[in-house]
């Protein structure tokens, strides 16, 4: 491979994404974004971003994921996602307090599509505890379920579960680690 | 969210990018032997299109190479075709390496000089050759692909070979005449 052929797949990739896209065939775009908690991938749909994921979840793994689960028409563009990137890196620099980007939720289904519904009620710089946000999905009981509906949150930072934390003000798991989780809150109170 | 669960492959379809950047080279490259550049983009494409199309239905454990490869064919004789009926004019004579074997030439990558020559070769020939000795596919497949026997295809492959080698020596004799040949501007694939 000479850097000329290697300048010619990249203008064929693009083309390639243009036909698809025309052709209502490319399902799933993705690129990544640099960000103070490691390298974020972005996952969209025609109807939105479909999936964030951290570094420590392996990209790879999670595009194989999805491959299976939702379709594996998935190609490498900035389509659909560049500006949810811009968005974040606007949001990491603290220039930036909510997003709006369209969010594609058809990863999450029952009792945790409501929880993650309501998780973007709850604004920029605050946190509710579990068990609030049980009682705001409807049903109070259900507190541990909440964990793991943010646990499992397709969308983290976008949709933002880490403002999820214990009733004794203790931060709690995070997917993308306790670390991650206490830089997003200490960014959101500076 | 197990990773070592959803290797890559393990479980359905791979995402397509994945797909194309493994082999996207090789199915340029055997575009560019079929054709040459300037009809190997088009060929490039229409192939990746239509395996993205038919992907989420291949068979699990199918050959992806070599369907990849079966799929660039067809476009290429399609374009072939097209070409034939617009009745573009032969090229000039072929600028042929002279101190090398066209054979093993053929194994490692495929230079604009050999294009030049293959693009020489009856498409049935050039064909045969392209397919057994870049695509190193057996004299049986290829024999399915260009539609004739094995023996027949053996034969092709023989004779664009031996044709290979007869150019070859044709370019040594006339080695002082390059620069009133004109392979420049049709054969840029910018």
């Amino acid at each position: 491979m000479t850097h000329h052929d290697a300048d010619d797949l990249t203008r064929l990739h693009r083309r390639l994404v243009d036909a698809a896209d025309h052709e209502g065939i490319l399902d799933l775009t993705y690129r990544s974004v640099d960000s103070p908690v490691g390298e974020l991938l972005l996952v969209a749909s025609p109807d939105g971003l479909v999936r964030v994921a951290f570094e420590r979840e392996g990209h790879d793994a999670v595009l194989a994921r999805l491959a299976a689960e939702v379709s594996p028409r998935i190609l490498r563009s900035g389509r659909r996602t560049d500006e949810a990137a811009r968005q974040l890196e606007q949001y990491f620099e603290g220039r930036r307090r909510d997003f709006q980007v369209p969010v594609d939720l058809r990863l999450v289904h029952g009792f945790r599509r409501k929880v993650v519904e309501h998780l973007q009620e709850i604004p920029y710089g605050r946190t509710e505890s579990y068990a609030a946000v049980a009682r705001a999905a409807g049903n109070p009981n259900a507190v541990r379920a909440v964990g793991s509906a943010c646990s499992h949150n397709p969308v983290p930072v976008v949709v933002p579960c880490h403002r999820v934390v214990r009733s004794d003000g203790s931060i709690g798991q995070y997917l993308g680690g306790t670390d991650a989780k206490a830089a997003l809150l200490a960014l959101e109170s500076a | 969210m197990s990773a070592t669960r959803l290797r890559p492959g393990s479980q359905g379809p791979e995402p397509f990018e994945a797909v194309v950047a493994r082999h996207g080279a090789d199915v340029l490259r055997l575009c560019r032997a079929l054709l040459g550049p300037a009809d190997a983009d088009d060929a490039w494409s229409e192939t990746f299109l239509s395996a993205l199309r038919a992907y989420p239905r291949l068979h699990p454990g199918s050959d992806v190479r070599a369907w990849l490869l079966t799929i660039a064919h067809r476009r290429s004789i399609d374009q072939l075709r097209r070409r034939a009926r617009s009745a573009t004019p032969v090229p000039d004579l072929p600028d042929l390496p002279a101190a090398e074997d066209a054979t093993t030439q053929m194994s490692g990558r495929i230079d604009g000089e050999l294009l030049a020559a293959l693009d020489r070769l009856a498409p049935k020939q050039r064909a045969a050759v392209v397919h057994h000795h870049v695509g190193g596919l057996p004299y049986a497949q290829v024999a399915e692909l260009i539609g004739s026997s094995e023996a027949a295809a053996r034969r092709s492959a023989a004779d664009g070979i031996a044709r290979l080698r007869e150019l070859r020596e044709l370019r040594a004799g006339t080695a002082g005449d390059r620069d009133d040949r004109d392979d420049g501007d049709d054969r840029s694939d910018r």
